[in-house]
């Protein structure tokens, strides 16, 4: 490929080898190789349509792949459902958040996993909850406080925290700043920095350059369902948009090219 | 060394936020109670707000109204079709409804009827066989919902005609089985009260119970380093609770008694309440009620929670029937139709339920009910006709709605939906 990343020093956390997924006729995924190691920051990117979200539902379990090997901490796995992926130690946070807005954070950070089911231990869940809080450095004013009272970047924390509750290996994020503004923004990419100090392994789906350049250890492009490169976080824009889209003519570059042949736009063009 | 010694105790693990308002004292209890009515979380007060208005206007147009005889009857009254509510309050939580608890109200008291006194079966046999009869039912609405997608309003609304077909069908062309005087069901629907010593003595039980795991939750919160409410405040609560529970009492006993049947009702409140608050089960409730999608990635099991709420409704419907049969002493044909349905489902959303789902509590079909009971029981002491009550529990229950769709717009702008 075009850049070689120095091959990370972390234990392989995830491995995928030829990993394909038919929905009929459409070939989502082709021959998809992929590997993530334990505190690493693999970015996916591509196009829409690319297969990245496919990519996320096969590591989740909600989709089987229909040809290829996956691998887990060098054991091959069967990722036949989402809970057998929990089980593993593989924590999805979706792009929605799926949070419960009536409840409150103790209850959505614990929802499906509370301890005592017959008679639930409400002080354990909340010193656990503040813990893990307290671990991300997030600013969250009360647990005892529903989420629908919390602002995007507070409810991505809460969906982070309850993702490492049951201490995963991996954690997959969709799209994690799509919806959030500037400032919230930066704070997840501080979480994601912090998450990976923890020593797990981060993949990170994301349209926005700029933050995956942030973040990433290394940026994995898929383009019509297919590898397309791996770069390291330093490639230029050039590298990056041509691999997503499949030609160095394009429409970003075109435009960029545009922007610099006007005699007010000398510096670097922004994509 | 003096300044280390000044420095104040680490805060506690939730008291760390600097930008956190946090009430304390009597005059901090109040505001927050202020600040939170005031964003639409209303809790239980427009029932008590409609109950002390409802209680003034018929108490001065009658003042039989609120003499300690009518109080009892009124217990007995609410207590067959509060257990109905109950089933309601269960379905709300999950955004579902069940039109059909009045149908199958008067099924299984129909069938208990039928069993009891016509086929001759002992009558525990009987009650039990309606129950489980009514549990299928509820059953069968939930392989509706959950496997062919059918909306709950619509299955139940079929299930409230189908039903009451069964209940005619059963009744045959006598139309009512009377239930035998002085056996055990109709004397326990209609005159079994508690004695004066068990009665207060069960008065005393909530405060005391309330104090006990009030100071354990205390304590260790404080070990855990959380804020815990203060030990004052707790015995405040539970004096107060107590003192409350048996001038009520001491007033019932005045007459007749607490009803054994009315007992059972808030005991049932009681275990329900606990269920939906501490277990696992009442909290994949309220999550599914809340947002479906999200409870079922966190891996709950969506279908098996509707089928809980379906079936546990449709079983203390038809238990709330066997109730009524025995305060009544007969299965008939207007058993359950005409305003029970409305009823019920109006107890528990005036008394708090949303109608939108994931927001509820067992009480509020215990307070619910005693308004709507309260609301029948003045219009028929001042021997009004029932067009009249039937109009006036119709504009109750309208503004319980309306109080309750307010109350989630508020909540929604003040981002507390």
């Amino acid at each position: 490929m075009i850049d070689t990343p120095a091959v990370p020093t972390g234990e392989l956390v995830l491995s995928l080898r030829g990993v394909s997924k038919n929905f009929g006729a459409v070939s989502a995924l082709t021959d998809i190789d992929l590997d993530v190691h334990a505190g690493e920051v693999v970015a996916l990117v591509g196009d829409n349509g690319a297969g990245k979200s496919t990519l996320v539902k096969i590591l989740a379990g909600v989709h089987q792949p229909s040809s290829g090997a996956i691998s887990f901490q060098g054991k091959q796995v069967v990722l036949a459902d989402p809970s057998a992926a929990l089980t593993l130690g593989i924590a999805t946070v979706f792009q929605d958040l799926a949070l419960c807005e009536n409840l409150d954070i103790v209850a959505n950070i614990f929802l499906g996993r509370e301890l005592n089911p017959l008679r639930l231990d409400e002080v354990a869940m909340e010193v656990r909850a503040w813990t893990l809080l307290n671990e991300l450095s997030a600013r969250i004013p009360s647990v005892r406080e529903v989420v629908a009272s919390l602002s995007g970047g507070q409810r991505q924390t809460v969906a982070i925290a309850r993702s490492l509750l049951l201490e995963p290996k991996l954690i997959l994020l969709d799209e994690p700043t799509a919806a959030l503004g500037v400032a919230q923004t930066a704070e997840v990419l501080n979480l994601i920095e912090r998450v990976r100090d923890r020593g797990l392994g981060v993949v990170i789906i994301s349209h926005n350059m700029e933050d995956v350049r942030a973040v990433a250890d290394r940026i994995v492009v898929l383009r019509l369902g297919r590898n397309n490169g791996i770069f390291t976080p330093d490639a230029s824009n050039q590298e990056l948009v041509s691999a997503i889209t499949g030609a160095s003519n394009n429409s970003v570059s075109r435009r960029a090219e545009r922007r610099q042949a006007r005699p007010d736009h000398t510096q670097e063009p922004h994509s | 060394m003096s300044l280390e010694a000044q420095k104040p105790a680490p805060a506690p693990l939730d008291r760390a936020d600097v930008r956190v308002r946090h009430e304390a004292g009597i005059g901090g209890t109040i505001r927050a109670f202020s600040d939170r009515v005031r964003s639409g979380d209303l809790g239980s007060l427009p029932v008590v707000v409609g109950l002390v208005i409802i209680w003034t206007v018929f108490a001065s147009i009658n003042p039989i109204f609120l003499s300690s005889s009518n109080l009892v009857n009124l217990l007995f009254d609410c207590s067959t079709v509060g257990v109905i509510a109950l089933g309601i309050v269960c379905v709300l939580m999950v955004g579902e409804i069940d039109l059909s608890v009045g149908s199958i109200s008067g099924f299984a008291s129909a069938l208990v009827g039928s069993l009891w006194v016509n086929q001759g079966w002992p009558v525990a046999l009987a009650i039990l066989a309606a129950v489980a009869v009514g549990g299928s039912i509820g059953a069968l609405y939930a392989l509706l919902f959950n496997r062919l997608g059918m909306p709950s309003f619509v299955s139940t609304l079929a299930g409230l005609l189908a039903v009451l077909g069964l209940q005619l069908y059963i009744l045959g062309s006598t139309g009512s089985i009377n239930l035998p005087y002085g056996s055990n069901l109709v004397n326990f629907g209609q005159l079994l009260v508690m004695p004066k010593w068990v009665s207060f003595g069960l008065a005393a039980v909530p405060g005391i119970v309330m104090l006990v795991t009030g100071l354990r939750t205390v304590a260790r919160r404080r070990a855990a380093n959380l804020s815990a409410p203060s030990s004052g405040g707790l015995i405040t609560r539970a004096v107060a609770i107590t003192l409350v529970l048996e001038v009520i009492v001491f007033y019932l006993n005045q007459a007749r008694g607490i009803p054994w049947m009315f007992g059972l009702f808030v005991g049932l409140a009681i275990a329900m309440h606990y269920a939906l608050t501490r277990t696992k089960w009442g909290r994949s409730m309220s999550a599914v009620g809340g947002n479906r999608e999200a409870a079922r990635r966190a891996g709950i099991n969506v279908g098996l929670i509707y089928s809980s709420a379906f079936v546990l409704c449709s079983m203390l419907a038809a238990f709330g029937g066997v109730l009524s049969a025995a305060r009544l002493a007969s299965a008939s044909q207007q058993a359950g139709t005409g305003d029970v349905n409305l009823n019920a489902i109006a107890a528990a959303v005036i008394g708090g339920t949303s109608l939108f789902g994931g927001r509820g509590s067992a009480y509020s079909a215990l307070l619910g009910i005693i308004v709507i009971q309260s609301i029948a029981s003045g219009l028929t002491l001042l021997d009004l006709s029932s067009s009249l009550r039937y109009m006036i529990t119709g504009a109750v229950l309208a503004i319980a709605v309306i109080v309750d769709s307010l109350a989630r717009r508020s909540r929604v702008s003040h981002g507390r939906a």
